[in-house]
């Protein structure tokens, strides 16, 4: 086999482990302390903003208008409404600015 | 909050499978983009169309697989490659321990099997799930399904159509995932300390994206929030909330 399908299945293995293991280690304690649990319950927004805030200092004004509109939107409507509306702005202002 | 609600109702796993499925849809959409554009770039970066669907099947992490190729492209050792994999895959350990508490009644199998699906929108949905009640291993996978295997078949469509898409800049291929992390960070806004936390994660990670550098952005913001809310009250004391 090529070294490209060993780098991919060693990364696959990589990725496995990372998905499966918080879960084995905190499986192995019987309580849960509570500032764990506190710490835990803000993973999603904790991880997920890290995901938009960096990328969104790279961008320009299309972009900056697109995460605006859709975060509003995302106040009032759900995921789909507000992915639609902040794809439509970046797509239309990426070609006329 | 409706959970009480819903527990007196009848669910049986094609149901919760079906209501998976429709959670999945949104994010097959928002996807799709960067599961072709995996597919072209690989094709650009050395890969045949093959070695493509393989990893898009057996890492199924775009980001990861993203930054896997851009490395593919230069001279640079095996193992720091698939080093650089895992490092931006680490905040799935936080992902599988949060997640792995709600989902005590699976067997083991049925965790190890369904943590191997368990991407950003996975496991977003899933906490959104299990507080409406039931996270159900039927819905997992019925969610899990369609995004997976949408997923292998656009790598291999990146890959042999890739050459024919005119200006992914101008289309914003480039941009539609982190809107759509917005909508699932602004999804959990309910929650206790959101703000706060958001606000601290966000000047934690722009500043390591300047100063440290990505991928480890991700670990260091992530980190700082946890650590803010980890050092907070608990709630349900004081104010009442």
């Amino acid at each position: 086999m090529s070294t490209t399908i060993w780098i991919i299945l060693a990364g696959a293995v990589a990725t496995y482990i990372s998905r499966i293991g918080g879960h084995l280690v905190l499986s192995r304690f019987d309580r849960v302390h509570p500032r764990v649990e506190a710490g835990l319950n803000a993973v999603p927004a904790a991880v997920l903003t890290t995901l938009v805030a960096p990328v969104a200092t790279t961008g320009g004004p299309a972009e900056w208008a697109a995460l605006v509109v859709a975060g509003v939107v995302a106040l009032r409507g759900g995921l789909s409404a507000m992915f639609v509306a902040g794809a439509v702005v970046l797509i239309v202002l990426r070609n006329t600015l | 909050m409706s959970i009480a609600e819903t527990t007196g109702q009848k669910f049986s796993p094609r149901s919760d499978f079906l209501d998976g499925a429709r959670r999945g849809l949104p994010v097959v959409l928002a996807s799709a983009p960067f599961g072709l554009l995996f597919g072209a770039l690989a094709i650009q970066n050395g890969m045949t169309l093959g070695e493509a669907v393989l990893m898009s099947a057996t890492v199924y992490a775009g980001a990861s697989q993203m930054v896997g190729l851009e490395l593919f492209g230069q001279t640079i050792a095996p193992w720091l490659i698939v080093l650089s994999i895992f490092a931006v895959n680490f905040r799935h350990v936080l992902y599988s321990a949060a997640l792995g508490r709600k989902v005590t009644h699976w067997t083991s199998a049925q965790r190890a099997f369904g943590f191997f699906f368990l991407v950003d929108p996975q496991y977003a949905e899933g906490e959104k799930q299990s507080l409406r009640g039931r996270l159900s291993f039927a819905w997992y996978m019925g969610m899990a399904t369609p995004i997976y295997v949408c997923w292998v078949i656009e790598a291999g469509l990146g890959a042999a159509f890739g050459s024919l898409i005119p200006n992914p800049h101008a289309l914003g291929l480039d941009f539609l995932l982190p809107i759509y992390f917005l909508g699932l960070v602004m999804d959990f806004r309910k929650r206790p300390l959101w703000l706060p936390v958001v606000s601290v994660s966000a000047a934690a990670s722009i500043a390591a994206y300047y100063f440290v550098g990505s991928p480890w952005h991700v670990s260091i913001g992530a980190a700082a929030g946890i650590a803010l809310a980890a050092m907070m009250p608990p709630s349900g004391e004081g104010t009442g909330a």
